[in-house]
């Protein structure tokens, strides 16, 4: 917003939805990474990895400080949600849940960071965008949902065998009569390839929906009324508190539906 | 929507992350809460115990202590039977002295009461003689009339 001149909403709002990319590369480009969202995950990520890593590093079974009682109780949440759905050695499916939970649930908590606080930030740097949000990013959401679904197809054939996934690609669900066998395989790569994507659109959907309703709101800010400023502090608070359950919501479906995913690729039919 | 290498480098940060908590996490976190939960199940099961040993030493204690209780009754109604036993005997006693006591003071008396009567028997023969010779005015044989006298002092 600052040190560009004044070009309204619209603007506003463009300068906000645009990515930190390398500045030696084209916009659109294969290589144009972008840094904020990568930056961010990464620092996120890092913060998880040590959070529960030092308190499970000294984790006892005697009467637990505050830190690890809170890294418990968070597993144990994740736990019983693997539980429920997932009958069977829980050491990889436990640990991607937490994982795909404690990283999720941050990165979507970016969003309660003022909107312009981190771009204020970097633009001192001299980095002219920053998007904050990195499950507001639709690389990152897919990154993880690819990454379930390179895991769902690993564990469908390591439970079933390559014949024995072959054999229900193409028999289930009409049956195994050879006429079938094309629709029957056509149907499932609809419905495996609609796992990842359905998973990656609607956790960016939201996040990126809830940033731009956050954008909006600042757009308020600057409308040069005091009364639209007061309706702005308002609404940014309201929507913020309600973004609250819409980002823990959203870590939750996406680690639920990344148990379910996998557990079905467990389940024979 | 511009996919880019973004996409690939969090795939492979995201994998990362999963190898991570699978290794250094996930491990020791559940060992830790499993342990626990032995422990105090373990806990929890001792507690049972030893409530169920305080009760039954409560009762056992109440049992002792109405038995204790009994027998101190007992003591005391023994006791107290002894002391009237021996309050009976010491009355029997005395009443035993004291009767012989006064069978014996009456033999006493008895028999001071028999030599008064014999000495006053004497004096009265004595008297008697003196007064008959006084009155036949001659000295009367004190020898030949002794059969006389002494039957004058068995009338008396």
């Amino acid at each position: 917003m600052a040190g560009e001149p004044q070009g309204g909403l619209t603007e506003y709002i463009q300068h906000h939805l645009t990515h930190l990319i390398p500045m030696n590369v084209e916009k659109g480009a294969f290589w144009a990474v972008h840094i904020d969202s990568v930056s961010v995950s990464l620092a996120l990520g890092v913060v998880f990895c040590l959070l529960f890593w030092l308190k499970a590093r000294k984790a006892t079974a005697g009467v637990p400080g505050r830190g690890q009682a809170f890294v418990e109780i968070v597993l144990e949440f994740v736990d019983g949600q693997v539980k429920d759905v997932f009958h069977g050695d829980r050491r990889v499916l436990g640990p991607l849940a937490l994982t795909v939970f404690v990283w999720v649930l941050l990165m979507n908590a970016m969003d309660l960071l003022p909107v312009d606080l981190l771009p204020l930030i970097t633009e001192k740097f001299g980095l002219g965008h920053f998007r904050s949000v990195p499950t507001a990013d639709i690389n990152m959401t897919f990154a993880m949902s690819l990454t379930v679904f390179v895991l769902i197809i690993f564990y469908s054939f390591k439970a079933k065998g390559f014949g024995g996934y072959m054999h229900e690609l193409f028999t289930a669900p009409f049956g195994a009569n050879p006429l079938l066998w094309i629709p029957n395989f056509l149907l499932n790569v609809v419905e495996l390839l609609s796992k990842p994507v359905s998973l990656a659109m609607r956790l960016f959907g939201n996040m990126y929906a809830g940033e731009l309703v956050f954008m909006l709101i600042a757009g308020l800010f600057s409308a040069g009324s005091w009364v639209l400023y007061g309706m702005g502090i308002i609404g940014y608070t309201v929507w913020g508190i309600f973004h609250i359950l819409i980002i823990g919501i959203q870590a939750f479906i996406f680690m639920v539906l990344t148990i379910v995913y996998i557990s079905m690729a467990h389940d024979h039919h | 929507m511009d996919f880019n290498a973004t996409l690939i480098g969090e795939m492979l940060s995201f994998a990362i992350l999963i190898w991570f908590c699978v290794h250094f996490i996930w491990p020791h976190l559940t060992k830790a809460i499993e342990d626990r939960q032995v422990k105090i199940a373990e806990g929890l099961n001792a507690a049972e115990r030893a409530h169920a040993e305080l009760r039954e030493a409560d009762t056992k204690v109440a049992a002792e202590i109405k038995v204790a209780r009994q027998q101190a009754t007992e003591i005391i109604d023994k006791a107290q039977q002894q002391a009237n036993q021996i309050i009976e005997k010491a009355r029997a006693e005395a009443v035993v002295e004291i009767n012989r006591l006064k069978a014996s003071a009456q033999d006493d008396i008895a028999s001071m009461a028999q030599r008064a009567r014999d000495q006053l028997r004497e004096q009265v023969g004595a008297l008697a003689v003196q007064g008959a010779s006084k009155i036949v005015q001659r000295e009367v044989d004190a020898s030949t009339h002794k059969a006389l006298l002494d039957q004058l002092a068995a009338e008396i």
